[in-house]
């Protein structure tokens, strides 16, 4: 076990390694500074500026001072914002993207199982296509098309729900119920048909011929001998399951004006915030390649198969 | 899904050269059911794939030659005919928008926009996908370690992070779309193509034409190809509709094709906040995207099960 997680461990820490050098290099890259589309301003002033930010020294310079500090959790300033750092608006924002995410994806995988089994005992008759088809649907339908349908019918036509306006540190339910559900829908579809594509594979196997032949109860084959086996590629899928809700709230919160990490990458992307965009992107690789990590070694010591 | 099972060829096809694709000249003995012939009987009888290839034949029609021969050109403003419904007078089938426009040419306009952006990029994805696949399943051992090890490790990345990076650094144009969604799409597709070229290089029906004096072109171009052309097109017809919806949620933020450019996630993103005032500008193209998604996916799987007989 111990070996496994250092194996698993040389390859995330280049991947995390890989990921920093390509955003610094990409954005060292860029035609255009984030001072550019301010008033021309005169050139030694230009240049203390510059200084401040540290942008006049050589690149490699620049690339070990900024690696030095985000081992100490620095993040650097922010260049739009003038007042803040880099670190103060992700501890701002990243509160409400957490939250919502985690919501969604224990939505998603708390319906998505549910329908997945379903669909799976009631193979190839009237309940599963149902379940598949919408599951269809889900897949063809993202949250930048789901959201604003779901506010024009249940904020603007039935005035059920608000269509925004979550206040930071306020968080009121009814203002996260839209996004947390649009959020979930299509990670909802995907999880319901592997689950159901497993479970079918697993009420195949012999194992299971073997425990109904034993006399056990139909509920304890299902609950007790099939569902673990079957809930192993949901396991592999919780981390494409986090990058697509992380990278779906980007949407969502600029749908449902939700003051989270996803808006501000945005407006920072449009704005040539350099520090804050690799910021949220460093921060969010590291999240994804650390519960990938965590998924795998999950499915290592449930799976007693690949268990070494 | 077992990728790796679909290169069951027909066995002794090296023994009667009929090549599905060209069959050229009078073939001497009775000609026997291909591959492809199997499959698109099969992908005849399956009538969601066939009900999608007409819907999708009839949208990529609109998208070629509607926004020519459309009565109202994309870019006419009709100052005294803002933001009015879909109504037939006027052949305002769609409305207008905010600015005048008529919504049908703009739908027709962005719709031909995402079509491209999905082929393009998938061009791109699959060019650089084989390659890479196909250098590592055939030169095998350390090289296909390393090459996998790659794939393996830009995997775990999120790779839309790096898109919106490369549109927030260099400015959207198209053609960066396209490289930039094509350039992370390949994953999968060199996954595949490693696994067949694996697959294959082992069977015995190679070894059978190796063996009858069949050059190695031959055998590249009779056998190995065509039984790694099903897969490629069963993914990347899939591919198509994951890049559309790339473009649509890079053109939403605002990191897309930018105007007088548009496409459906850039009409879907100006609707959205026009809904109250407005809500056909949302309804309209979502639907329109909506439904070629749901046709590219359904021909999709109906490919699959087609070419895929091993699957079902």
């Amino acid at each position: 076990m111990v070996e496994l997680v250092a194996r698993r461990l040389m390859v995330a820490v280049p991947t995390m390694l890989a990921v920093i050098l390509a955003a610094f290099f990409l954005m060292r890259a860029a035609p255009g500074g984030p001072f550019d589309a301010e008033r021309a301003l005169p050139p030694e002033i230009l240049l203390r500026v510059e200084q401040a930010y540290g942008l006049d020294l050589p690149v490699h310079q620049q690339l070990f001072a900024y690696l030095g500090d985000l081992v100490t959790g620095d993040f650097g300033p922010s260049l739009k914002y003038k007042d803040k750092s880099v670190a103060d608006i992700i501890a701002e924002g990243l509160p409400t993207s957490l939250l919502i995410g985690s919501a969604s994806i224990v939505l998603a995988l708390g319906v998505g199982v549910g329908l997945g089994v379903w669909a799976a005992l009631r193979q190839n008759r009237a309940q599963d296509y149902s379940v598949m088809g919408v599951a269809l649907i889900g897949v063809c339908v993202p949250p930048l098309v789901m959201g604003p349908l779901l506010q024009l019918l249940f904020g603007v036509q039935l005035h059920w729900l608000p269509t925004g306006g979550l206040q930071r540190d306020r968080y009121a339910i009814q203002h996260l119920i839209l996004p947390v559900v649009t959020l979930a829908l299509p990670q909802i579809a995907v999880i319901s048909r592997l689950m159901r594509a497993a479970m079918i594979d697993a009420l195949r196997s012999n194992a299971i011929r073997t425990a109904r032949a034993k006399g056990l109860p139909e509920a304890a084959v299902i609950v007790r001998h099939a569902l673990p086996v079957a809930l192993l590629p949901i396991v592999s899928y919780l981390g494409p399951a986090v990058a697509g809700v992380l990278t779906g709230s980007f949407v969502i919160e600029r749908v449902f004006q939700l003051p989270g990490l996803g808006s501000q990458f945005v407006v920072g992307a449009l704005q040539r915030d350099y520090t804050l965009v690799m910021g949220v992107v460093i921060l969010y690789a590291a999240l994804i390649i650390a519960l990938n990590l965590a998924a795998d070694l999950l499915y290592r010591v449930l799976d007693p198969r690949v268990r070494g | 899904m077992s990728v790796d099972a679909v290169g069951e060829a027909p066995p002794p096809q090296s023994v009667q050269p009929a090549a599905p694709p060209a069959p050229a000249g009078p073939a001497p003995a009775p000609r026997g059911r291909s591959l492809w012939d199997d499959a698109r009987r099969r992908l005849r009888r399956n009538p969601a794939a066939m009900i999608s290839l007409v819907v999708l034949g009839v949208l990529v029609a609109a998208a070629l030659f509607g926004p020519a021969h459309w009565v109202h050109p994309v870019d006419t403003l009709y100052r005294d005919r803002v933001a009015i419904p879909p109504t037939l007078e006027n052949a305002h089938w769609f409305g207008t928008d905010a600015q005048g426009r008529d919504l049908m040419a703009r739908v027709l306009f962005g719709l031909g926009v995402s079509l491209l952006v999905g082929l393009v990029a998938t061009a791109v994805a699959l060019a650089i996908g084989v390659l890479w696949g196909a250098v590592a399943g055939y030169a095998g051992g350390v090289t296909d370690m390393v090459m996998m090890r790659v794939v393996d490790v830009l995997y775990t990345i999120p790779f839309i992070f790096f898109v919106i990076l490369l549109m927030a650094t260099f400015g959207s144009n198209i053609v960066l779309i396209f490289v930039a969604i094509g350039a992370v799409e390949w994953l999968t597709m060199a996954r595949i193509v490693r696994g067949q070229a694996m697959a294959l290089k082992r069977k015995e029906f190679i070894e059978a034409a190796r063996a009858s004096g069949a050059s190695p072109l031959q055998i590249i171009t009779r056998h190995i190809a065509p039984n790694v052309v099903g897969p490629v097109i069963i993914y990347a017809t899939l591919n198509v509709p994951v890049v559309i919806l790339a473009e649509s949620f890079l053109s939403f933020l605002g990191l897309g094709v930018q105007e007088p450019l548009t496409s459906l996630g850039q009409l879907i993103a100006t609707g959205a906040r026009e809904m109250e005032r407005a809500p056909w500008l949302l309804v309209i193209p979502a639907l329109v995207m909506f439904a070629t998604l749901l046709c590219l996916n359904f021909l999709g799987d109906g490919l699959r099960d087609a070419l895929d007989p091993k699957d079902r």
